[in-house]
């Protein structure tokens, strides 16, 4: 039955019910039992955010804590993974993910490949990512790009507490490693979610508006903006179609193609620095194949090319907004050779 | 001539939760003879795009609201009046509907009538009840609506609150479907039948209209079979048990259809014109299917409405043990469960057949499925 939940509760639920489902299913991270590894009162609180909440009460020493050395869990993980069980490693912040680097990229990326595919590594990874909090430089990145690159990962980014559930119990059933970015500002965001487990495939796009005049292309944090945007404009008489592929690798090119094909007009909008994103590489998906459906130049909404600044006045002006998004719709939907 | 013979075109509400409609096209243009009936403009809503019917004849005299317009429900599409009728007198119509029109804010506020949760044996049964006309109970017995395979207690979405004028009205969730509990026993119609009359004992129904689609239709027919005291009349709409045909190619395309393209494929095969299918429509089937346990389910429930290509339930020579008064209603266009099995039933069997629908009449033509039923009812209740 659906209610209403957080995105926070939508992801413990996911946990909750696929470790009620499959023993092999355990929890990694840095505190996430709760406790600080006190002898006190354990699950206290569930983890820095209090996502795994709950957990520990329930399954005891399947929800373990780790020292804080993501070289040393996120590898345990994998090696766990590779050996037969189902591990949900929580990276508490994607900025951290450079000094376990080589556990992800170079081993449970390869693993499959390398050993003929007699390998399997189901982990998944779930890491906490975004600007917007004053948590300056080194603690509010969005380096979804930089795993979408490598071949073998698989990479979600949900926007919504509906797709948070179905996406995050897919990745724990898939057989092959998923890093799932989690937005910062979206834990307290409210949606209905079926209290039933269910699962939204990998590669296929959400349609979150439908409209005939431009397509705004738009990940996690970054889709609701979009649809502020697409609200205002619609009241000049823009429709804006707004899709959200949901996971950048497999990524759904069909029906951001077939969007364009009608639309003859992308924005595509990307909290990630904007050298080598996922703006570049759909705007060079579109370019390449819906070249002849194109009636604009594709517009990139994205942060200018620098490290995310602590400061709040030049933080709110770094992250891409409704009002940003809204000028670069404009600008493509009256532009004419 | 009075503004009597001046008849305004408004947007109609379609479901419980509708609040405005988004023109899409006028079919006929201004100045058009139109008879009663008529189509004659496109309307789409989050849940589906259907034309609006002229209600009177006469010459369509102003196509109010453009095209891409979003108007409230019972805000002024267009204007149909006599040839004769001058065009200052409409004029003065349209600007004092426009003047005194407010959109009913508890249609807009409202999210719909909410649904309930009723615990049967080991299930979980969603419904939704509608009206409070039953007492006395038997004087007045509620109306009973069962889907068909694959759907919900939103399929009747057209019809509930329509019905709801002159009967108490039940919409249930059966079991594996909607939000009821997975299990579904054995599968059979029997099965689904059983589950039903546990709904209708701890509803304390003691007799109801059966009103049934598709699969529904042939639970329903069950029910009146095994348990007549119980069924004060029974409408089969595009029912199920009345031949041996059946598309098993949606039934197999729709348990097996798990991304967005091929379900609308499939979910378009249910009605006369496919581009009634929206993108919201597909994705809360696909909502559906996507929960665990629902597939499974839906298999179980196929093993029995198909074996070896053919329907299992055959119930066409049974019905004259019905003593309770029969109707089928089936749209002429009917992809999934042929229209030739309305025909040769039992005389005392009313049919009506609906040009221009498919297997969704009571969504496809509803004005036209909710007159037929609610008169049936009203005569079978005297």
């Amino acid at each position: 039955m659906a209610r209403t939940i957080t995105y926070q509760q939508a992801i413990n639920e996911a946990l909750d019910q696929e470790m009620a489902n499959d023993p092999s299913v355990i929890l990694m991270g840095e505190d996430i039992v709760g406790g600080s590894g006190a002898d006190g009162e354990m699950d206290a609180w569930g983890g820095p955010l209090g996502i795994t909440k709950g957990l520990y009460t329930k399954y005891g020493d399947r929800v373990m804590d780790t020292p804080i050395t993501e070289s040393a869990f996120i590898g345990a993980a994998v090696g766990a993974a590779a050996s037969g069980l189902r591990p949900v490693a929580e990276l508490m912040f994607s900025d951290f993910m450079g000094v376990c680097f080589d556990q992800i990229y170079n081993q449970a990326a390869k693993f499959r490949y390398m050993f003929g595919g007699k390998a399997e590594t189901p982990v998944v990874i779930r890491t906490m990512y975004g600007a917007g909090i004053r948590a300056a430089a080194q603690h509010s990145q969005s380096p979804y790009s930089i795993f979408t690159h490598v071949p073998g990962l698989k990479v979600i980014v949900p926007s919504n507490p509906y797709d948070a559930k179905g996406l995050l119990i897919q990745a724990i059933r898939d057989n092959d490693p998923v890093v799932c970015f989690e937005h910062k500002s979206l834990y307290q965001s409210e949606g209905g979610v079926p209290e039933e487990s269910y699962t939204i495939p990998f590669g296929e796009a959400n349609v979150v508006r439908e409209g005939g005049d431009v397509t705004i292309i738009a990940l996690g944090l970054m889709v609701n903006r979009s649809l502020e945007a697409a609200e205002a404009l619609a009241a000049d008489g823009i429709e804006c179609e707004v899709i959200d592929p949901r996971t950048t690798s497999p990524l759904d090119d069909e029906t951001i193609l077939e969007s364009v094909e009608n639309t003859g007009r992308a924005v595509i909008v990307d909290e990630a620095s904007p050298r080598c994103n996922m703006a570049t590489d759909i705007s060079a998906l579109i370019a390449q194949q819906a070249f002849g459906a194109l009636e604009a130049p594709i517009e990139m909404v994205t942060p200018p090319h620098t490290p995310v600044p602590f400061a709040g006045s030049l933080e709110d002006l770094y992250v891409p907004d409704a009002t940003k998004i809204e000028t670069a719709v404009r600008r493509v939907a009256g532009y004419s050779r | 001539m009075s503004d009597q013979d001046i008849h305004r075109l408004t947007m109609p509400k379609w479901g419980l939760t509708m609040t405005s409609g988004t023109v899409v096209k006028w079919l006929r243009e201004e100045g058009d003879e139109v008879a009663q009936g008529d189509e004659l403009v496109e309307v789409e809503t989050e849940k589906i795009a259907s034309a609006v019917e002229a209600s009177s004849a006469g010459v369509l005299q102003r196509c109010i609201a453009n095209e891409g317009d979003t108007v409230s429900v019972g805000g002024l599409l267009g204007v149909i009046a006599g040839a004769g009728i001058p065009s200052e007198q409409i004029d003065r119509v349209v600007e004092k509907f426009a003047v005194a029109f407010v959109p009913d804010e508890t249609a807009i506020s409202a999210a719909g009538p909410s649904t309930q949760r009723v615990v049967v044996g080991e299930r979980s049964l969603r419904y939704l009840k509608l009206g409070d006309n039953e007492s006395p109970i038997s004087e007045n017995p509620p109306a009973l609506l069962l889907h068909g395979f694959g759907g919900d207690l939103n399929n009747w979405l057209f019809n509930i609150e329509p019905l709801s004028a002159g009967h108490s009205v039940y919409a249930l969730d059966l079991p594996g479907h909607g939000e009821s509990s997975r299990d579904v026993g054995d599968g059979s119609i029997g099965a689904f039948a059983a589950a039903v009359i546990g709904f209708m004992d701890a509803m304390d129904i003691h007799a109801a209209h059966l009103v049934g689609h598709s699969f529904g239709g042939a639970v329903a027919t069950h029910i009146a079979l095994a348990e007549p005291g119980r069924v004060t009349s029974i409408s089969l709409i595009a029912s199920a048990g009345l031949g041996p045909e059946i598309n098993t190619g949606f039934i197999d395309g729709f348990v097996a259809a798990e991304r967005r393209g091929a379900l609308r494929d499939e979910l378009g095969k249910l009605f006369a014109d496919p581009a009634l299918v929206t993108r919201r429509l597909v994705d809360d089937v696909l909502k559906f299917k996507r929960i665990d346990g629902v597939t499974e389910a839906l298999r179980q429930t196929a093993t029995g409405l198909v074996t070896d290509g053919l329907q299992a339930p055959g119930y066409r020579n049974r019905l004259h043990e019905i003593a309770a008064p029969i109707q089928v209603i089936w749209g002429q266009a009917d992809g999934i469960i042929p229209v030739s099995h309305a025909a040769g039933l039992a005389g005392s069997v009313r049919t009506t057949i609906i040009p221009r629908a498919g297997h969704m009449p009571m969504m496809e033509a509803a004005g036209e499925v909710n007159s037929a039923l609610a008169d049936f009812m009203d005569r079978a209740t005297g």
